[in-house]
């Protein structure tokens, strides 16, 4: 009985670390080659496309709508100690530090990861990876590779708009609504928020998740079973499991970033 | 969907992140600014800073004009040296200047206050290094306490 159990639980871990290995050596078979930009570019380019212009769309309407909201929740609290010029550095910080990458990540993983899932596991059903090796066409250049870089490239760019129009957003409850005065918005934010400490963690956060993320998507897509049940057995694996990594590692880069 | 509708669509969202960006980095933060004006040091010795930290703010009567660029401890008397980077367009301030550390507010922070002295013949302009002489050191509310009692308790 017990050991049932045990056999059960090392047969799970096994299969958790086999998927990693092969998560990993997929990468490296996508990355690790001579680098042919004349080919790779146009690939790139239409990836680029897919995965950030048209998530554009939804990081800016939900970037303008928590911006909103955090202005209007932060006025609430903050005027009843007349502290309403500090309305600016929340708002500011925590877009930037927190809601900018983690939202964008949650909302990338949902938009693009799972879009990507979904045609790399349909590629793999309909034989079309196989027929591409056929054709001494590496499926891990041509396909994984322009789509990993695609998504490294496109999340911490969206993840910067979305910042910038949350604090728009911000900007257009706390000063056009509610009467917070403008240059006090600004100026309380440029006298708190620092360019080392604040901006660039923030964006090195997003580029941690995006690499998460777009890895994730990939390799559910790659490992899926080629059934139509597979396929969305890994779509869902790929929303759960991202935005399940993304939330810890975010824990992890706040204690290592703003902790100490 | 044509591969040039594509690369002007990609234009567009770099260009935009591009925006985004220098929003944050010109608008947001204060780096835009500490960058982009020529500055000069001056330096001045308390016997205690206080609350003061590296980049606060130094006021001539309430306007800007530069900020701490580092806090060391003098080695010989033990006493805090404080750099100062002092824009460049104010560069008029003779040696009777004198400085103190303030407090905006009462739960404010502290930044430290430059008053200009007088101009006579034999008073020279500070140049980038020198030191002001004059300075006033924080107010700590605990030795504020300590001599109020202790006067207290002499009377």
């Amino acid at each position: 009985m017990i050991v049932d159990k045990l056999q059960q639980l090392g047969q799970k871990s096994i299969a958790k670390i086999q998927g990693m290995g092969r998560a990993t050596v997929m990468l490296f078979g996508a990355l690790v080659a001579w680098p042919t930009p004349r080919k790779s570019f146009p690939l790139l380019l239409k990836q680029l496309y897919v995965v950030g212009v048209l998530s554009l769309l939804i990081i800016l309407v939900s970037g303008l709508f928590i911006g909103m909201v955090l202005a209007l929740q932060g006025y609430t609290v903050l005027s009843k100690f007349g502290a309403e010029q500090m309305l600016g550095p929340l708002v500011a910080l925590s877009l930037l530090r927190e809601l900018g990458p983690v939202v964008t990540a949650l909302l990338f993983a949902g938009r693009a990861g799972s879009a990507l899932t979904a045609e790399i596991g349909l590629m793999k059903a309909t034989e079309q990876l196989s027929g591409m090796e056929m054709m001494a066409v590496d499926p891990l250049r041509r396909i994984i590779a322009p789509r990993f870089w695609a998504g490294v490239i496109s999340m911490p760019l969206l993840a910067m708009i979305f910042t910038a129009v949350g604090i728009l957003g911000g900007h257009l409850v706390g000063v056009d609504w509610l009467g917070v005065d403008s240059g006090g918005y600004w100026s309380a934010m440029q006298a708190n928020v620092d360019f080392q400490q604040d901006i660039m963690n923030g964006v090195i956060k997003s580029a941690v998740f995006a690499l998460i993320v777009t890895w994730i998507a990939l390799h559910k897509g790659f490992d899926a079973v080629p059934t139509s049940e597979g396929i969305s057995q890994a779509t869902t694996q790929t929303v759960v499991t991202s935005s399940l990594a993304v939330l810890g590692f975010d824990f992890i880069l706040t204690a290592v970033m703003f902790g100490g | 969907m044509t591969s040039r509708k594509i690369e002007v669509l990609v234009g567009l969202f770099v260009a935009l992140a591009i925006a985004a960006f220098m929003l944050l980095s010109l608008k947001v933060a204060n780096s835009g600014m500490a960058g982009s004006g020529e500055t000069y040091m001056l330096y001045a010795k308390f016997e205690n800073i206080g609350g003061l930290k590296v980049r606060s703010p130094i006021k001539v009567g309430g306007v800007v004009v530069g900020r701490v660029r580092s806090i060391n401890l003098d080695t010989e008397e033990y006493s805090p040296v404080v750099a100062m980077e002092i824009d460049s367009q104010y560069n008029n301030f003779p040696e009777t200047s004198s400085v103190a550390i303030l407090t905006s507010g009462l739960l404010g922070e502290q930044y430290l206050g430059l008053q200009p002295g007088f101009v006579d013949e034999t008073v020279s302009i500070l140049k980038s290094g020198d030191y002001v002489e004059d300075t006033k050191s924080a107010i700590v509310l605990e030795e504020l306490i300590g001599q109020f009692l202790f006067n207290r308790g002499s009377n």
